[in-house]
């Protein structure tokens, strides 16, 4: 975005160097981590739109009873690939492209440790992205076995579940050379003075999901592999007549799968821990608490996965032990959000965009947190296992938290980014509408839940008429409310009121010291932090 | 630690990240078609090809890099920050493997075995490991586990003895006696090769005398997962052993400064510790 200005007296810079490639070969082969960013929030951004478009096609069948819209087939195809995109997709990529385009600017290094790999990191992402969409058009249909691809049901589909299991691959590594490039870089090239309990809570948060994805996405390569060889090779893995346990496969996937939850929320965390204080002018309160609870949370991440499966059968002692290890992750989560709420106390605070979708995110996330609690007691869960209740939960946590946050990040650093203010009176109408909006959508789904409805159907009994018909026009509305984000982005790209290095009054960091829009590279010299 | 030194080197755009993905995607598409028997599987072929190229071509970028003297000590740390990492998420994929081994054999086979289960699904069945499972052993599915102490123990001393090689290669190049480094090496690479030879005769054996199969239920599946991918991992060991040792012959690293060797180094003995893992849980405690 615009450093074209940027760009050019860069190749006095690197003398030795031959030209830069402009065109599409300068966004193929960038070594940039501005430039890679961009990219990640881009391939985010429009795969949010591919996914979001699945959604709607969700709500839409769902608006009434009976089928009307798709065929339950294709409506499974279209709840996988939205789980799926929107995980993968849209929150890993869009919170790497964060990575890239603040951490070296947060911790003063002139780019990240790995520029090539970065590159790399990136470009493998579309690679799985088409895979994923060309899956649709297989013969067979595409894949609908639901994003948690549980055998036997996954073993048993055709070539477009094979593909999605390359597709996992493809991604995994996209994660882990994005990890390893920026613990590599948080640990090895940070400025002098820039201690580690000195650096920004993003950077902190980003540290410690990395190192998250780093342990737990190569169990998630295994356990495709092994959907792959039972699938292909005649191995017996999760097929009991062998020996093996359908149930293994919910046990190692979910052993990914609840860090994966953290990976997709801590970096919100961090990104609302850098809004807050800064239109609250108050520094954070309790920073040190923050780091620790990030660390606790991320810890406890790996002893609570089998809350995902309390209704499969396991014995009595580990359900009250996975009840009890799920409701501890309350304690340091809770010590985040009195954070956020003493760092907003008494504070001089305005509401510009970002700090709307901040504040939105406390309460909501909390919601959505809540229920959490309410899910993770065993009995409980036993009823509500599967239904809509918890659509609801994961949706609290997943669109007001990773998303609103995402889109806090984006107008909090846009003018840092291309150096133009957004239009704030358009912010503030996306905030409303999405909030609202969204909870239109959502807020539903847990008296349907609760009534007993059950996820992953086209079609219900006539009791869930009314909620249903609200959640999917909440659903449009929302859908409809993320074009002004777009409108909002593009206008701010192509110009505005100029922004000053500092942007906001109350901002805090090394990335504020560096011009609006961040020149193309920065920091070739180390700052000093005190 | 954290003090930058200045410097850092920072690469001009590439085109081989690029081509990486063009061969992952026709690598990706090659292996769904030939899995299904669809036709053009010949992608994957052509996917792996183009791989080959970008791995040489980026390599060999990095090497001229290092041997340019582009890579500071910072670089240098950076380097092991990212293959300690690295090495990290490969113990993690072998967890996973590992883990399905332990599930299988503590839990999913015992309650097979047992109670409601045994009484109504596969009633004859006698839960003791190793096993190809209660249904094959019921259609009569029969099947000899590899013994310990033929092949498996040998291979335990090639592997543990090409770790040794591999440290007095280092002794060599630390203290600069060049031929003390090219032979540990080679020696290295020998044991290696010795190691995969003879994985591939045991291969051949469990297929065409054990009834030792991928399809041979709980026990076949984890035993030729394991070993399998450690297998492959010896190999791609045992490549980067050849390019370094390669390296080394044409004068490449100085005592100081030779961190392509000791990556490959940590990545050796990595592969080695798996290896221990996989000959006291697949082979000897059975």
């Amino acid at each position: 975005m615009a450093h074209d200005a940027a760009h050019a007296h860069d190749a006095g810079d690197h003398g030795g160097h031959h030209g830069h490639p402009t065109g599409i070969m300068r966004w193929l082969t960038t070594t940039n981590h501005k430039d890679i960013g961009s990219l990640y929030l881009w391939f985010a951004g429009i795969m949010f739109l591919v996914a979001g478009s699945m959604a709607l096609i969700i709500r839409a069948e769902l608006f009434q009873p009976g089928l009307q819209v798709v065929n339950p087939d294709f409506f499974n195809q279209m709840t996988t690939l939205h789980g799926l995109i929107m995980v993968f997709g849209v929150i890993m990529p869009a919170w790497a492209g964060f990575a890239n385009w603040q951490i070296p600017l947060m911790i003063g290094a002139p780019d990240m440790a790995f520029p090539r790999m970065n590159n790399w990191g990136f470009w493998v992402l579309p690679v799985a992205g088409a895979l994923l969409i060309i899956s649709l058009f297989m013969p067979g249909g595409g894949v609908a076995g639901g994003w948690t691809m549980y055998p036997p049901l996954f073993i048993q589909g055709g070539i477009s579940y094979d593909m999605t299991i390359f597709a996992v691959h493809i991604l995994g590594a996209s994660s882990i050379m994005g990890s390893i490039n920026i613990i590599t870089t948080i640990l090895n090239m940070r400025a002098p003075g820039m201690t580690l309990m000195k650096m920004p809570l993003f950077v902190w948060t980003w540290l410690i999901t990395a190192y998250l994805l780093i342990a737990t996405v190569p169990v998630l390569a295994g356990a495709v592999t092994m959907l792959l060889t039972d699938r292909n090779f005649d191995t017996h893995f999760f097929n009991a007549a062998g020996g093996g346990d359908p149930v293994m496969f919910q046990h190692i996937f979910w052993f990914f799968g609840h860090p994966e939850v953290y990976i997709l929320i801590l970096p919100a965390f961090g990104v609302v821990s850098q809004i807050i204080p800064t239109f609250a002018r108050k520094p954070l309160f309790g920073y040190a608490s923050m780091v620790y609870a990030t660390a606790s949370i991320a810890i406890l991440s790996f002893i609570v996965w089998a809350h995902h499966m309390f209704t499969v059968g396991m014995p009595a002692a580990a359900q009250l032990f996975f009840m009890y290890s799920t409701m501890l992750i309350a304690v340091p989560t809770g010590v985040k959000v009195f954070n956020w709420v003493a760092t907003m106390w008494k504070g001089s605070m305005t509401f510009e965009t970002p700090m709307l979708f901040s504040v939105a995110f406390v309460c909501l996330f909390t919601i959505g947190g809540f229920s959490g609690l309410v899910c993770a007691m065993t009995p409980v869960d036993i009823q509500i296992h599967d239904t809509y209740y918890v659509v609801a939960h994961f949706h609290y946590v997943l669109v007001s938290g990773a998303l609103f946050a995402i889109i806090a990040g984006v107008y909090y650093w846009l003018p840092k980014w291309t150096g133009h203010m957004y239009d704030e009176k358009l912010g503030k109408w996306h905030f409303w509408l999405s909030t609202i909006s969204m909870n239109i959508t959502f807020f539903p789904m847990h008296f349907l839940g609760l009534a007993g409805m059950p996820r992953r159907y086209a079609d219900y009994a006539l009791q869930f008429a009314e909620f249903n018909a609200i959640a999917s026009v909440g659903a449009f509305i929302f859908g409809a409310s993320q074009l002004i984000f777009l409108w909002v982005i593009l206008k701010a790209i192509r110009g505005g009121n100029k922004a000053t290095d500092q942007v906001w009054e109350g901002a805090e960091g090394l990335e504020w010291t560096v011009p609006s829009p961040a020149p193309y590279h920065t920091f070739e010299t180390a700052p000093v932090v005190k | 630690m954290a003090s930058q030194t200045g410097g850092y080197y920072l690469p001009a755009p590439s085109h081989w990240p690029i081509v990486g993905s063009v061969a992952l995607l026709l690598m990706a598409l090659g292996g769904t078609f030939m899995i299904n028997g669809v036709g053009g599987g010949w992608l994957l072929w052509v996917g792996l090809a183009i791989l080959t190229v970008m791995l040489f071509g980026w390599f060999g970028t990095v090497i001229r890099e290092s041997e340019g003297g582009k890579h500071n000590k910072q670089v240098d740390l950076s380097f092991r920050w990212a293959m300690s990492w690295f090495i990290f998420s490969e113990v993690m994929f072998f967890a996973a493997f590992f883990g399905a081994l332990f599930y299988m054999r503590v839990l999913s086979v015992p309650w097979l075995g047992s109670g409601d289960t045994l009484e109504q699904l596969w009633s004859g069945f006698n839960a003791t490991w190793p096993t190809a499972g209660p249904g094959l052993e019921a259609d009569g599915y029969k099947f000899t586990p590899m013994g310990a102490w033929g092949i498996p123990a040998i291979n335990t001393l090639l592997l543990l003895t090409s770790g040794a090689t591999v440290t007095w290669a280092h002794w060599g190049l630390k203290k600069g006696n060049r031929s003390q480094l090219v032979l540990g090496l080679f020696l290295t690479v020998a044991l290696g090769l010795a190691f995969l030879s003879l994985q591939v005769y045991e291969y051949m054996h469990a297929y065409s005398e054990l009834g030792l199969t991928l399809g041979a239920g709980a026990y076949g599946a984890t035993f030729f997962m394991l070993t399998g991918f450690h297998g492959f991992h010896v190999t791609v060991g045992t490549l980067m052993l050849i390019v370094i040792l390669g390296r080394s012959i044409k004068g490449h690293f100085t005592a100081e400064h030779h961190f392509g060797f000791e990556g490959v180094a940590w990545y050796w003995h990595f592969v080695d510790v798996v290896w221990l893992g996989l000959f006291i849980f697949v082979y000897w405690l059975v």
